[in-house]
């Protein structure tokens, strides 16, 4: 690791009169601004963001994640193969991509429950769950998953985990992105995997939020 | 750095504040941020340790109270200035004239190139995983100790877990070192490990019982025990 270095001279620079938020207004404007610098300089299009950045609200989604999911239920050889080399199995489907080129499945059980937090920044298995939600990553959310993990489940989530059952928060500091395979629910015998899919929510695979059930789909 | 963005374990930022039916994009803006990013990160304009340290670097009450694109949008005007490929006055100019006409419009331009290049990368990624000559030098099961360092530049050894205790429960690959490469000071890979915390050793009496906490982190923030 390196030593200590000047520190750098942009630091929470800010001139006198600035006061934050910034507006809207201005938000907008400079993004506008750098995009038509960058577009004269031939560094960006507009189907840069009308196809590119589309995909990731059409195509690249938790459904993506609830597949890999369901198939892990349905199939045990894929899913050792997802607990040993998540993304050679997401390959399998099709599944794989920008931040989540190195993968790790955790899995639920009687006695451990796993939630994902970034704790540093926003980090987030895109191929899987598409773009994160403002809430994980937003100050509350890092700032408290991985002290009180619990009671943030219980309090922000309604999500309640017995006192028998360990947590195991993952802080995706590094390169790794994690997501969780939940427990596969009673009652779902002879369920297609679509039909399990269809139970598998993007807060499941975060580790904060529970499946739907059977009954909630009929 | 111990900057405002290293969030674990701060008291009082609030409730979890959940969006009900939230959109992937809540308005054009940030869509075309986005598309920013993938242009320029994807084009190697600067790298994604340069990304997050300009991030860190903003002014902490701008980062506190600031929706989450306009991080983006701070760290790619820094870094586009630093780098040389836009000017600041020609921003602060052009931002002036989109203020005063807020329905102007962008300059229109396809590239299907350029569109399908970053495709592919939104497809296939970019690993920051190298090959490196040297084995781990920590194993499963070793325990180890992270160094309780403070840099002043980019790190990503959270305060949270400097100079506690854990054990190694996976290795994984060589990574390019961000506390070097955010100062373009060169890849330098190191292992990556994912070393798991008990809740007690780092939040002392106020752990919850049965919580494990996992890190990743690079070779050089770690000591044996």
């Amino acid at each position: 690791m390196s030593g200590e270095r000047t520190t750098d001279t942009r630091q929470a620079q800010a001139p006198e009169d600035r006061t934050y938020p910034i507006s809207d207004a201005e938000v907008a404007a400079r993004a506008k601004a750098l995009q038509s610098l960058l577009t004269e300089k031939g560094l960006i299009s507009n189907d840069v963001i009308d196809k590119v950045v589309s995909a990731y609200e059409s195509d690249i989604g938790p459904m993506l994640g609830a597949k890999v999911v369901a198939r892990a239920w349905s199939d045990p050889e894929f899913k050792k193969l997802l607990l040993e080399d998540a993304n050679a199995a997401c390959e399998q489907l099709g599944i794989g991509g920008m931040q989540g080129e190195h993968m790790v499945v955790v899995e639920n059980s009687a006695q451990v429950h796993n939630t994902v937090v970034c704790t540093l920044c926003s980090c987030y298995p895109w191929p899987v769950l598409g773009l994160p939600p403002n809430w994980y990553k937003y100050p509350q959310y890092r700032s408290r998953a991985v002290m009180e993990p619990r009671k943030v489940l219980k309090e922000e989530f309604g999500l309640d985990i017995d006192e028998s059952v360990d947590i195991s928060v993952w802080d995706s500091s590094a390169e790794v992105r994690y997501f969780v395979l939940p427990e596969r629910p009673e009652g779902t015998e002879g369920m297609s995997q679509e039909e399990l899919a269809s139970l598998v929510t993007r807060d499941s695979m975060i580790g904060v939020g529970e499946l739907r059930t059977p009954e909630q789909m009929r | 750095m111990n900057g405002v963005h290293d969030l674990g374990g701060m008291h009082g930022l609030g409730r979890v504040d959940v969006e009900a039916d939230e959109p992937v994009f809540h308005n054009p803006w940030e869509k075309a941020t986005f598309g920013i990013l993938l242009a320029t990160m994807g084009q190697g304009l600067y790298n994604l340790d340069e990304f997050r340290h300009g991030i860190e670097v903003m002014n902490p009450a701008n980062y506190l109270t600031s929706s989450y694109y306009e991080h983006w949008l701070e760290t790619m005007e820094k870094n586009l200035i630093e780098k040389g490929v836009i000017d600041q006055e020609a921003l602060e100019a052009k931002t002036q004239e989109f203020l005063k006409n807020p329905e102007a419009s962008v300059p229109q331009r396809e590239d299907p190139e350029l569109a399908n290049n970053l495709s592919q990368l939104v497809r296939g990624g970019a690993s920051s995983s190298r090959e490196v000559s040297a084995e781990p030098r920590f194993g499963v099961g070793d325990r180890v100790r992270t160094r309780n360092v403070h840099p002043q530049g980019h790190t990503r050894l959270p305060r949270y877990v400097r100079g506690k205790q854990g054990v190694v429960g996976r290795v994984y690959d060589a990574f390019v070192l961000p506390d070097t490469n955010a100062h373009g000071e060169g890849e330098n890979p190191e292992y990556v490990y994912c070393v798991r915390f008990d809740a007690k050793e780092v939040w002392g009496d106020s752990a919850e019982p049965r919580e494990v906490v996992h890190v990743d982190l690079w070779e050089s923030y770690l000591e044996p025990v």
